[in-house]
């Protein structure tokens, strides 16, 4: 079930340490294993190739071999061998005088028309900028219409001339229209190409010779496949983009092609897109992305989110009960309302190394329904017995499972479980490891 | 007089032609290179290497192109093959093995009504291929009529609209935000009754097969079918972009989980991608490919023919 890089690697060299010393097959043997991750993650197979050859490189030295946890030296390397391709983050070049171009564009369907509406709302949030969307999409069905409502929702004055007037020319009316008005960002939605349509091409690079984008980013579903790279290749032929955006992260691909697509263009991921909602863009963390590629889930994502809404001296108070053992219902009770409020409990365990797949199997309207159950069940419980679940004998826990409206099947199944998260929480803690603790646990 | 939908030969070869003109205008990608491959006189250790990296790249996955190679190479040392030439045949033989050959769709079977309803993530190609649907039925006698259930993206009742008209096609719709159950059920009534239509395809919106609450909704949604009208949806197909890699398989498996998906349509394939990913889903979800898109116009459509895929592929 746990099928992190880290898991398989464990798994590979556990075999070969118990042979002793560590030879360079053997961490060839492990590094099928990265290649494997990599390829499974959607990163291009010709990638995964140089990528492969870098690690070993720097694998077959002294680090991997003679080290006494070599899969967690394969996977350090691994990691920061993406974040060397992935590159730092970088944001929209908006200097010099305005009104700043932004072209978007990419393969049918990417996402380009919900992006452009993100990017205009986040650059008022949170740079003050006053945005011109431009629909310069004539070609598929209402794609004019959907940026005019979304410009509506989000209050940003749309330029748009319906479907009969060629694209360059909205384009150039835009333009004026925007030094007019004094806007600072113009932002062209373009219609959805294929790199290898040559008339369509020709549109593109004609928009970009008159209006002169300062930026051209390229929005790619991050669910694209090995295709990722003649698509980077094709656009950034054609028209030089100056950045990507990696679009519907919020969804369970791996994101391999933002490696490939860096590694053909060169030129740095500028956003993450996720959900329908318009404030739905986020800047680009390549730790965040590698550890995601790998399978390592979204700890950082999920331990932000933990601080947003986890009370600090509560969570404090309540490790130092932990370290001591006084865990008790009550405690519990709080810790599961807390949880609650990070939100539905399979997008948490989603974010969790290897948790991913166990998510898949819960449904939340019956965590939630559970959630419920044991509120009820802890809630007809005394305070003492709250604290000290030894005294519920079975007529206390008849009475319980009365009150609560469930069996005592129902409510031993409760003081069992709780029992032995007690247990794993005393052996989490005596260990001092903490968060790595934790960690551990999901490897 | 059903019989009569079904394909003639000159409708094979049609689609045999648009599959076969849309996938050649990639002949410099890798799966022609799967001809040449087999083309050099002697197959060796690197052949085979070789083999499994164009695969990848075609998106059959990891798990699946070794899987193949491995059968094929097996197969080969068994049977005794030498010339490249028969290697390649074997190849052929073994990917077609992959795709099964699915019974004919059930939307040809005569009935009062039949549903389908059209699934899949954002942009996959939902709402044209409903278009490419309706025209292809139309054309072929039926009496089709559109609900238009992604109430929820913006401008998408239009762009289905817009798509209604080009075909000559009857859209339900209701306002935006409307409930999609209730748009479903409407038109399911409309198509019984005042518009005497025998084939209605529902849009959808577009949602990530993670998200819990858009796969319940679209849950209720293929329950509403299933109340209205016996054995609803009668297909439910998921539009499945071919530039999509690994996470097809994940969103083949939600969407089967949640409402039974019966088939695919494989949009998009006029694009370099390959779609290869179609065969790991057959292989492990055994959901079989009934539709592929070949462009943004409604004629860009052809009823999936599993050999014309596989020679398209394996086209030097
Ligand atoms: N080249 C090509 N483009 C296609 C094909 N099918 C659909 N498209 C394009 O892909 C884009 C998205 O298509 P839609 O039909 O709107 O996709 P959808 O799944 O309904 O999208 P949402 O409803 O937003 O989730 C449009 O620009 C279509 O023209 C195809 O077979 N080939
Ligand atoms: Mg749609």
């Amino acid at each position: 079930m746990f099928e992190s890089l880290q898991t398989k690697l464990n798994a590979v060299f556990d075999k070969l340490a118990a042979r002793g010393r560590l030879t360079e097959q053997d961490v060839d043997v492990a590094l099928r294993e990265v290649r494997l991750a990599l390829l499974e993650a959607d990163v291009n197979f010709r990638v995964v190739k140089q990528l492969v050859a870098r690690v070993r490189e720097r694998a077959i030295g002294a680090e991997v071999m003679q080290s006494l946890t070599p899969a967690q030296q394969v996977v350090k390397i691994v990691h920061s061998e993406l974040l060397q391709t992935l590159g730092e983050p970088a944001r929209l070049d908006l200097s010099g005088p305005s009104p700043h171009v932004v072209m978007l564009v990419g393969l049918q369907g990417s996402g380009k028309t919900t992006t452009a509406a993100k990017l205009a709302l986040s650059l008022r949030k949170n740079q003050n900028k006053r945005a011109l969307l431009v629909a310069a999409d004539t070609y598929r069905p209402a794609a004019v219409t959907q940026l005019e409502v979304l410009g509506k929702q989000i209050d940003t004055p749309v330029h748009s001339e319906g479907t009969k007037v060629p694209p360059p020319e909205i384009v150039r009316h835009a333009l004026q229209r925007g030094r007019e008005g004094a806007f600072d960002v113009i932002i062209l939605d373009t219609a959805g190409r294929l790199q290898i349509s040559e008339e369509m091409m020709r549109e593109l690079e004609q928009i970009k010779a008159l209006a002169k984008p300062q930026e051209i980013l390229l929005v790619a579903d991050a669910m694209t496949g090995q295709e990722a790279v003649n698509v980077a290749k094709g656009f950034h032929e054609r028209v030089n983009v100056t950045g990507l955006i990696l679009t519907k992260v919020d969804g369970d691909a791996r994101g391999g092609a933002a490696i490939s697509m860096r590694e053909v263009t060169g030129v740095p991921i500028k956003y993450l897109a996720t959900g329908e909602k318009l404030d739905g863009l986020e800047p680009f963390h390549p730790d965040r992305l590698a550890t995601r590629i790998l399978g390592m889930g979204d700890m950082l994502t999920l331990i932000e989110r933990a601080g947003e809404t986890v009370d600090k001296a509560d969570a404090e108070r309540m490790s130092r009960k932990l370290v001591k053992g006084e865990f008790n219902l009550e405690d519990f009770l709080g810790q599961l309302q807390q949880i609650k409020k990070m939100g539905p409990l399979t997008q948490l365990l989603d974010m969790i190394p290897g948790m991913g797949r166990m998510a898949q199997d819960l449904a939340p309207d019956v965590t939630d329904k559970q959630f419920r159950q044991i509120e009820a069940i802890i809630n007809s419980m005394t305070p003492q017995e709250r604290r000290d679940p030894k005294l519920l004998n079975g007529s206390r826990k008849r009475r319980v499972a009365k009150g609560s409206g469930s069996s005592v099947m129902e409510v031993n199944d409760l003081l069992n479980q709780f029992r032995q998260m007690q247990r794993m929480m005393k052996q989490m803690s005596s260990g001092g490891r903490g968060m790595r603790g934790i960690l551990d646990m999901f490897r | 007089m059903f019989g009569l939908f079904r394909k003639t030969p000159a409708q094979q070869a049609e689609d045999e032609a648009r599959i076969q003109a849309s996938l050649s205008k990639t002949r410099q990608g890798f799966f022609g290179r799967i001809g040449s491959l087999f083309q050099a006189n002697e197959v060796t250790d690197d052949t085979w290497d070789e083999l499994e990296e164009l695969l990848i790249q075609s998106d059959l996955g990891i798990n699946a192109a070794t899987a193949l190679v491995e059968r094929l190479r097996s197969r080969v040392r068994k049977e005794n093959i030498k010339r490249a030439e028969d290697v390649r045949a074997a190849l052929r033989d073994e990917l077609l093995k992959l795709l099964a050959h699915p019974p004919l769709t059930n939307i040809d079977e005569p009935r009062m009504l039949t549903v389908v309803l059209i699934v899949g993530v954002n942009g996959s190609g939902k709402t044209t291929s409903i278009a490419k649907l309706a025209r292809y039925y139309r054309a072929r006698g039926k009496r089709v009529v559109l609900a238009a259930a992604d109430t929820f993206r913006a401008a998408a009742i239009d762009q289905l609209k817009i798509w209604g008209e080009r075909t000559g096609v009857d859209v339900i719709a209701q306002a935006p935000g409307a409930d999609p159950g209730a748009v479903v059920y409407d038109a399911i009534r409309a198509s019984q009754e005042s518009r005497k239509a025998d084939l209605l395809i529902i849009d959808t919106a577009g949602r990530l097969h993670t998200k819990y609450n858009l796969m319940k909704e679209l849950e209720k949604v293929h329950a509403v079918c299933a109340r209205q009208v016996h054995a609803a949806p009668h297909e439910t197909l998921l539009v499945l972009d071919a530039t999509t890699g690994q996470n097809a398989i994940s969103q083949a498996r939600h969407f089967k989980e949640a409402v039974q998906i019966t088939g695919i349509i494989l949009t998009k394939l006029d694009s370099t991608a390959k779609g290869g990913i179609v065969f790991a889903i057959e292989e492990e979800l055994g959901v079989p490919v009934r539709f592929v898109g070949t462009g943004e116009k409604a004629e860009d459509f052809a009823e999936f023919d599993p050999r014309a895929f596989v020679d398209a592929i394996l086209a030097a």
